[in-house]
């Protein structure tokens, strides 16, 4: 069975190469590549599999859900200029393959051996663009 | 896995008749959507893509690129169409939303290696909403 808790956060980033020109990094990443940066309210949807306890009748405890999502995604990333305040995104381009890729791992230590494991996350960048991400990059 | 979706929309009209059914067969079959002169929808097209995380872009897709492709491939010629007369395959075929999706996935197939060539994202699904009650899905082959 699956379960999926939703929230939001507001952030700013910017795409572009260290190694690439001004020009080059506009080709490859388009508007999203201004230097000063933008914003998007994204959407998260964290999505959890298992069986549901035959006591609780619960797959997982959707408040622990909350606060693991809140300690490892919304309270780092909520209100911050990703490229700047949230490693390894002063390193890594923050597109929005790479900040769900960042998300998995950081939820998925969290669901190591516990009743329920993490199945998949979405990410909306914007309501036209969201990023289905289950953990292996190839 | 990852996959990329990308939500487009365009606005067309269609009218779904058979020549192979009475005019009272093709009411009773395709009901209103029979009206004999059309009707339209704000349809709401998805398109999902999987492929290898580019560790030295971050992207799975070029959305740009796959803008550009849905754009001439699909957009142009059918936003604010009527696809009974405007879109050349509806001559021939009923657009029905199953039917819209099968030629949606041949025109982007068939432009596809073209635009991401050897092992670059492959199309994985593509979704057809024509209302908020109906909702379509093709898994491409």
């Amino acid at each position: 069975m699956l379960i999926t808790r939703r929230v939001e956060f507001s952030a700013s980033h910017l795409c572009s190469q260290a190694s690439l020109t001004p020009e080059e990094n506009r080709a490859l990443y388009g508007a999203a590549a201004n230097p000063n940066g933008h914003g998007h309210n994204y959407v998260l949807e964290v999505t959890l599999a298992g069986d549901p306890d035959p006591s609780t009748g619960m797959v997982f405890d959707l408040k622990h859900l909350k606060e693991i999502i809140h300690q490892a995604v919304i309270e780092p990333m909520d209100h911050r200029f990703l490229n700047y305040e949230v490693p390894p995104f002063q390193k890594v381009v923050p597109t929005a393959e790479n900040v769900a890729a960042e998300i998995w791992n950081r939820l998925q230590p969290s669901f190591n051996g516990g009743p329920a494991r993490l199945q998949n996350v979405r990410l909306y960048e914007t309501e036209d663009l969201y990023v289905d991400y289950s953990g292996d990059p190839q | 896995m990852i996959r990329v979706t990308r939500r487009y929309k365009f606005s067309a009209s269609h009218r779904l008749h058979s020549d192979g059914f009475s005019d009272g067969e093709n009411r009773e079959l395709y009901g209103k959507c029979n009206n004999p002169h059309g009707h339209g929808h704000d349809y709401i097209l998805e398109v999902r893509v999987a492929g290898r995380l580019d560790p030295v872009s971050g992207q799975v897709v070029n959305v740009s690129t796959l803008d550009r492709l849905v754009a001439a491939e699909v957009l142009d010629d059918f936003d604010h169409k009527y696809m009974n007369a405007d879109v050349r395959e509806f001559q021939e075929v009923i657009p029905t939303s199953e039917n819209i999706l099968g030629v949606i996935e041949k025109r982007l197939a068939a432009h596809w290696q073209s635009v991401f060539p050897g092992d670059g994202p492959r199309l994985e699904a593509i979704r057809l909403r024509e209302t908020r009650r109906n909702l379509f899905e093709l898994r491409a082959s």
